[in-house]
């Protein structure tokens, strides 16, 4: 088991064309990716090839969808188009975008959010989860990677992890590599984002390969003070975090109106202590953190492969 | 309205770790009035100036009684002496020279805002900004304007009119209707209430904003409502197509070094401290900084002394310009170099370690960490042990490396 994608998981890559889309669709493939195809308006109808695999390049999600069976998207495409593909994606119905962009504007992300919260299904489910924007994506190890995360860093395991950041990710993965991952997911740092610290929490909670679980902030909002309060009520799986920034100069904040909405000073020291005051141990530093998981971490779990 | 009190540093660091996590850039009161008035938004006069004879000519231009005001991005202005009424042209002159050159909490005022004296009769509040918490956006509104509104929403909750904005929608008049309603305002003053909130929302809208805020929203006392005072944060991605806002940005009050290392399309910030850091992605390099600070505590209490993040994409040319950025701080003792190879192999970040060392020459002449890990860490360090630099230390982990360079930096 592993959360939101998997093995079985039909990967479509939109932007596969461009210079990073081609790119990573190599790598992605390379890493065991079921990639079926690509989405360019301007090339349908043309393939394009990575060593043995020759994929389709279709007009739209819509066309992707019905062609190949594809539940999940991959979005490479530049900021200044990336609501036009994240939109085409939620229209079409797709399960599962997950958007790497970097630098998409803040309002073209909270109008594709809301059009996705809009979209439901007979019980309704919200049809469409969104990843990202400006994140390295998602891998669960051994089965499928969908995103732009080192695929050989480590291998599966029982740690779940989920981070605004990309390297530290890569960091953190690296220090357990021994103990391997069921699902690690970097859901990015913009302001509005599809998959929150929550998201990720609730199904790792859920997934019985999961043994623990890593969270990763950032200075910043404060989406780790709510996660805090969301696993003091609903996580029962041991969980450890660690916060980036606890150095960093005192930064301004957004004026009167936000600290009125967010409640919180957004600080890296504000977010840990609401992490411990919820029972969760925060490292100070990368390495300190991965020893507080071990710490927690089940006994008679056999090590993981490398 | 008060901009909150922040400590005296470079506004690029604050804009880089601004607490809401998003670049953006805060406009100054005459650029928001401006903006406001592009979009129809009822405002009164207002004209910036550098010097006592620019406040002069716009205090004439604008005719009998008009507020000098300072122009800074921190609050208490007012009762600095930044803020005050001049019956006329040569009062405005003698007004701006008193203010021009004031130190108002670590910021030095270079320009006034003359603005065309008000006939207050009411003052009210109205904001609209971005929620993360709910990925929306949230109207503020309230008929107690002019105070600090922070103490209005702990003390009086109930006198702030808080109204969720579906991105999809906006604020159509409906919606203002709702906002105005729900804030309590008169049924003769609504309408045109309603009606400067839609305006407000074109600003929001059209210009990419993340915030915008009238406090106070006024009423004359011929009955005219007026934004008196305006906060604007603009948001940086959407800078492609918003081709105004690079000339609202506030170059002259960043750093030198910061300038010149965005012009080479680094992210950098300039820090007090000792040791020089590089690193890949925004949150290993926050962590780097965090990791050397508690490293020079046994050092001798040597703190980082920049961030910088060379980004995935790590080549020679990005390293070189990197270290020659940090070079060029002469508070710089040592540098830490601490990649995780994710997207950009080891092997091409060595690579680019020691080209730039090349490149750089008798420049270069601290020591320097370097710690990799990730994709090809092998090939990488082995090019590195390979060139046997004289200043180049490698470390086998990101705590070994971080306490090398603060050993090095305290020697």
């Amino acid at each position: 088991m592993s959360i939101f994608i998997n093995k079985d998981s039909k990967v479509i890559v939109q932007g596969i064309t461009g210079g990073e889309g081609s790119k990573h669709t190599a790598r992605m493939l390379h890493a065991g990716t079921n990639i079926v195809g690509g989405v360019n308006a301007r090339k349908a109808g043309t393939t394009v090839t990575h060593g043995a695999k020759t994929l389709p390049v279709f007009g739209s999600v819509e066309e992707a969808m019905a062609e190949t069976g594809a539940d999940v998207s991959i979005v490479f495409v530049p900021p200044a188009f990336t609501k036009d593909a994240v939109v085409e994606a939620i229209e079409a119905g797709i399960g599962l975008v997950v958007v790497i962009t970097e630098g998409v504007p803040v309002q073209d992300a909270a109008e594709f959010w809301a059009l996705a919260q809009s979209k439901v299904d007979a019980e309704g489910k919200q049809v469409t989860r969104i990843i990202g924007p400006n994140c390295p994506g998602i891998i669960t190890p051994g089965e499928s990677l969908v995103g732009i995360t080192p695929a050989n860093i480590t291998g599966k395991g029982g740690v779940g992890l989920v981070s605004k950041s990309g390297t530290l990710t890569y960091q953190m993965m690296y220090e357990l590599r021994d103990l391997g991952f069921s699902t690690a997911i970097g859901i990015g740092g913009d302001p509005i984002i599809g998959t929150t610290h929550i998201d990720a929490l609730a199904a790792f909670e859920a997934d019985p390969d999961t043994k623990a679980i890593v969270m990763i902030g950032e200075i910043g909002g404060d989406a780790e003070e709510r996660a805090a309060e969301f696993i003091k009520n609903n996580v029962t799986k041991p969980v450890v975090g660690y916060v980036a920034g606890f150095t960093a100069p005192e930064g301004k904040t957004m004026g009167h109106a936000g600290a009125i909405v967010s409640g919180s000073s957004g600080t890296a020291q504000a977010k840990k202590e609401a992490l411990e005051a919820a029972g969760v141990k925060v490292g100070k530093t990368p390495s300190e953190t991965a020893h507080l998981l071990r710490e927690v971490y089940p006994e008679h779990e056999e090590p993981s492969n490398l | 309205m008060e901009w909150p009190a922040t400590p005296s540093v470079p506004s690029a660091v604050k804009n880089y770790f601004d607490v809401e996590g998003h670049k953006h850039v805060d406009l100054y009161e005459y650029q928001a009035r401006d903006l406001f008035e592009a979009h129809g938004v009822p405002v009164l006069a207002g004209i910036v100036a550098y010097t006592p004879e620019e406040a002069k000519l716009a205090a004439e231009k604008i005719g009998g009684v008009v507020v000098v005001k300072a122009q800074v991005k921190v609050g208490g202005r007012g009762k600095a002496g930044g803020v005050k009424v001049a019956k006329n042209a040569d009062e405005a002159f003698e007004h701006a020279s008193a203010i021009l050159g004031m130190d108002i909490k670590g910021h030095t005022v270079n320009k006034v805002m003359i603005a065309q004296g008000a006939d207050i009769a009411e003052e009210f509040y109205f904001s609209v900004l971005l929620d993360r918490a709910n990925r929306n956006y949230l109207a503020m509104c309230s008929v107690e304007g002019g105070m600090e509104i922070e103490q209005l929403a702990v003390e009086r909750p109930e006198a702030l009119a808080k109204v969720a904005i579906n991105p999809l929608v906006g604020i159509d008049q409906a919606k203002a209707e709702e906002i105005v309603a729900a804030a309590g305002f008169s049924a003769e003053l609504a309408p045109k209430v309603a009606d400067t909130i839609v305006k407000l929302w074109d600003v929001f809208k059209k210009e990419d904003a993340t915030l915008v805020e009238v406090n106070p929203l006024v009423r004359t006392g011929a009955g005219d409502i007026i934004a008196l005072d305006g906060k604007v944060s603009l948001d940086e991605n959407a800078g492609f197509r918003q081709p105004g806002h690079a000339a609202l940005e506030d170059k002259a009050a960043a750093d030198p070094i910061e300038t010149r290392a965005k012009e080479l399309d680094l992210n950098y910030v300039k820090l007090d401290g000792e040791v020089g850091i590089i690193g890949n992605g925004a949150g290993l390099v926050m962590s780097t900084l965090d990791v050397v600070a508690y490293a020079g505590e046994n050092h001798g209490g040597v703190k980082p002394a920049n961030f910088l993040d060379i980004g995935g994409g790590a080549s020679a040319e990005v390293m070189a310009n990197g270290l020659d950025i940090i070079l060029n701080d002469s508070q710089v003792k040592s540098v830490f170099v601490n990649v995780f190879g994710g997207i950009t192999a080891c092997d091409a970040v060595a690579n680019g370690i020691v080209q730039a060392l090349e490149i750089l020459g008798d420049k270069a002449t601290k020591p320097l960490v370097v710690r990799l890990d990730g994709n090809n860490v092998e090939e990488g360090r082995h090019i590195l042990a390979k060139a046997n630099h004289p200043l180049v230390t490698l470390a086998l982990g990101m705590d070994e490396g971080a306490d090398k360079a603060a050993e090095l930096a305290n020697a």
